[in-house]
């Protein structure tokens, strides 16, 4: 049933990626060294032999076309801009570190299980790449992007997944890490801003069974329950449906003070529009998924007085670097705004990356590097206080970078993105640790 | 001659246990377990303790949901019977069909908004779009016809199934390509918003347009096949397509007509659906196809009322079916459930009627 749409974006993108690809290895000039074969017995997956003068060659993994291609370009021009500042300037050419250029790969990870399979396979399968920046969903790691790369020893640092199970005790694969928000923080404000600030006592949830929205809707109830509130209903949808208005009318029989819908921008703008009629009294929830211009074309007044929860980029726009040097920089080189969040995680991973192979590389007498995989994984595992863009960075055994995060929530229309109004801060804001949160 | 007789009535006993009506015990064993399930299902569901319990009001929106729901897949579903009356093929991309004259619509309707002509003079609009959405149905349907159809008109019945699923694909991509990929919002004009009571049923303004508009289309399908001209000679190729010919039906034209057809109820399908919902993208005809094809097997695929019957019971079913059946089992969350409680329900029809509701009663191969 939900598989011809597939077949179709497969096969147009499956022909932009090989453009892609063979666009990007043209501008890192032929050859990239590689596996010379000498791999030293003291690490596991082996060690990246990096011939003098060839560049280091670092994988990306995000959703470059397509619906949510605004998602990863922004991260995949964040990572960039990371590799543009080694030699301390936005100037437009790449700095290099210990000698050697960077050279990236950029695959498409189509934001499925099915395009994270396919492009971690693809990085995976080429000896020379390094690291990979990646991946933009959630549900292109879980279980497969991660499990493929864990497997060779390559670390995937993520810029922009959230979905608490990639970095829980069962399911974390040992070569994954990522410096976006866990979602158990982003769920436990939610839960906290509905109880203590909306004054609700009964909560109903919906989700798309995409791992990031099965994510929010689980945190949000946990800490919702555990707050005292009553969980009236979790019910989940198919993302391409279009009429809600039988289930919403049945999620109104419980009564809830509030709906929490954390998803995607098609399903949560009708979401928005078809509960204006069938609960006017129950305020409405969602999450960054939904924090989209086009949410606000699609769903017009139907947004006023809706709550969408989304990390708080005033707090970093506060740091003089970000909105003096890094966005200006970000402008001239892709001539936009940032079409999203992540593309300051995403420099943020970038530049831990960059540090890391610093620390572990061998300079060889003759120019070249040899850069030990799991040695990378530990010295990108052992960051500790980084102060970078997003905030203060330390990484845990189970891969979270983020430890500290601050969540806005945004009323609608006041939403910090093009056609919202102003101002556009958040109405309540709160910073939690990992360790607080259930 | 004793061996012989001992064998016969070992024959006998054997052709005894084999002849022994199979079929209408497993279908008697079936029906009684559905007829179990709905009777209890229903009955727990209904007499769940006070809170817990769904109200009448519940109900009744449910039913008038379906409905207005209902009604835009027996439209669709009109051009899968209607096609494969004709040509005894499934037009898989008459979903797509469907997609085009709400997506063309859309930027005429978004015009009308930002111009203020929408709320303004909203009938004149409204036409407006209705004409557009159904020329732009209506020029594809016609185009897929000629291009993807009709130079396989000879071919195994097999080739210009895949041909459809191609088309289906050609165009959902194209579409894509040349609008985007992003959902779009699809302006309502304000004569549309809130709602009336009927009978103390209280119904959607744009819920009774198209539930009206629906009925009238398909009295308007039905007056057309059965008193026109064109429309016996549609019949006449439906039966048989050679003999018409002979009798100097031109067959050629009959079957482009009859893609016309389903084009404009597609079209009008396009508008409502575009109403009703309020947003469009290249890829909302997929679903609604899949499920008026349904309603079209359900209903019994070549027949018009049947079409029609089908889309109403599917869109009933698919409001009213998963809380009222499972809910009493205590199912978490029966409306995800919903397609494959529907599908469920095609699968028995089929089994009970192969030819469908009002079908001939026959199976056939599709």
């Amino acid at each position: 049933m939900k598989r011809r749409p597939w077949l179709t974006v497969v096969a147009t993108v499956a022909v932009l990626a090989l453009v892609a690809s063979a666009c990007s290895n043209d501008d890192g000039g032929g050859d990239t060294g590689g596996d010379t074969g000498t791999e030293p017995a003291d690490d596991e997956f082996g060690t990246i032999e990096v011939a003098a003068g060839e560049p280091i060659n670092i994988g990306t993994l995000l959703v470059i076309s397509g619906a949510d291609a605004a998602l990863g370009q922004d991260s995949q021009n964040g990572a960039v801009l990371a590799a543009d500042y080694l030699d301390g300037t936005f100037d437009g050419t790449d700095g290099q570190l210990l000698g050697h250029d960077i050279q990236w790969t950029h695959e498409d990870e189509l934001c499925s299980a099915e395009g994270g399979q396919a492009g971690a396979t693809a990085l995976a399968a080429d000896p020379s790449i390094v690291a990979i920046i990646g991946t933009s969903c959630s549900s292109a790691a879980l279980g497969v992007a991660d499990t493929v790369t864990s497997e060779k020893g390559i670390l995937l640092f993520s810029p922009s997944n959230t979905n608490p199970a990639l970095t829980s005790d069962e399911a974390h694969q040992p070569f994954y890490a990522r410096t976006a928000h866990n979602d158990r923080i982003q769920g436990a404000i939610v839960a906290e801003f509905a109880f203590n600030e909306q004054g609700a006592t009964k909560l109903a949830t919906i989700h798309d069974e995409s791992p990031y929205t099965e994510g929010l809707t689980a945190a949000a109830a946990v800490n919702f329950e555990a707050a005292g509130g009553e969980i009236t209903v979790q019910e989940q949808i198919n993302s391409e449906d279009t009429d809600f208005k039988p289930l919403l009318r049945s999620i109104a029989e419980g009564d809830p003070d509030v709906l929490y819908a954390p998803v995607f921008v098609a399903a949560c703008s009708l979401i928005m529009k078809q509960a204006v009629d069938i609960m006017p009294d129950v305020t409405i929830m969602g999450s960054d998924g939904c924090m989209s211009s086009d949410t606000i074309k699609n769903a017009g007044d139907a947004v006023d007085g809706v709550f969408l929860s989304s990390p708080d980029i005033s707090v970093f726009q506060e740091g003089d670097f970000y909105s003096n040097e890094f966005i200006p920089a970000y402008q001239e080189e892709f001539g936009s705004e940032p079409t999203s969040v992540f593309h300051a995680h995403s420099f943020d991973a970038a530049n831990v990356l960059f540090d890391a192979i610093e620390q572990v590389a061998v300079e060889n007498d003759d120019g070249s590097l040899s850069i030990p995989r799991t040695a990378l994984r530990d010295a990108v595992f052992a960051t500790s206080g980084y102060e970078g863009m997003t905030g203060v960075i330390t990484c845990t055994e189970l891969g979270d970078c983020a430890t500290d995060v601050t969540i806005g929530i945004f009323e609608g229309p006041n939403w910090p993105v093009e056609g919202g109004a102003k101002p556009d801060t958040p109405v309540y804001s709160d910073t939690k640790s990992l360790d607080d949160v259930l | 001659m004793a061996d012989s007789g001992s064998e016969r009535a070992v024959d006998a006993r054997l052709s005894g246990f084999a002849t022994l009506p199979w079929r209408r015990i497993i279908l008697g064993i079936l029906g009684a377990t559905i007829a179990f399930v709905v009777v209890v299902g229903s009955y727990r569901t209904l007499t769940l303790p006070e809170g817990e319990r769904f109200s009448g009001d519940f109900w009744v929106d449910q039913a008038v949901n379906g409905l207005g729901q209902g009604a835009i897949l027996a439209l669709i579903a009109l051009g899968y019977t209607l096609v494969y009356g004709i040509l005894r093929m499934i037009n898989f991309a008459h979903g797509e069909v469907f997609m085009s004259g709400a997506f063309i619509s859309f930027f005429f309707a978004d015009a009308y908004q930002k111009s203020g002509l929408l709320n303004s003079r909203p009938y004149v609009a409204l036409t407006i779009l209705l004409v557009v959405s159904i020329l732009a149905s209506t020029v594809v349907a016609v185009l897929l016809e000629r291009i993807a159809y009709r130079p396989l008109r000879n071919a195994p019945r097999l080739v210009p199934l895949i041909t459809a699923i191609g088309a289906q694909l050609f165009i959902q991509n194209a579409f894509r390509g040349f609008f985007g990929p992003q959902p779009r919002g699809y302006p309502r004009p304000q004569i549309l918003e809130g709602g009336i009571e009927i009978l103390g049923i209280p119904v959607a303004k744009v819920q009774l347009l198209v539930f009206v508009t629906a009925i009238v289309s398909m009295i308007a399908l039905q007056v057309f096949v059965n008193r026109s001209r064109t429309g016996r000679s549609m019949r006449a190729v439906a039966a048989d397509s050679e003999i018409a010919s002979l009798m100097g039906i031109n067959v050629d034209r009959i079957i482009v007509i009859t893609f016309v057809v389903g084009g404009i109820l597609a079209g009008i399908a396009g508008l409502l659906f575009s109403l009703a919902f309020t947003q469009v993208q290249f890829t909302m005809g997929f679903r609604p196809g899949i499920a008026a094809f349904t309603a079209a097997v359900l209903g019994g695929i070549g027949s018009i009322g049947g079409a029609a019957l089908g889309g109403f019971v599917l869109g009933l079913l698919q409001a009213v079916g998963p809380p009222l059946l499972l809910t009493g089992f205590g199912v978490p969350s029966p409306f995800s459930l919903r397609d494959a409680f529907v599908f469920l329900v095609l699968i028995l029809v089929l089994v009970f009627r192969p030819g469908g509701l009002l079908g001939s009663g026959e199976a056939e191969k599709v």
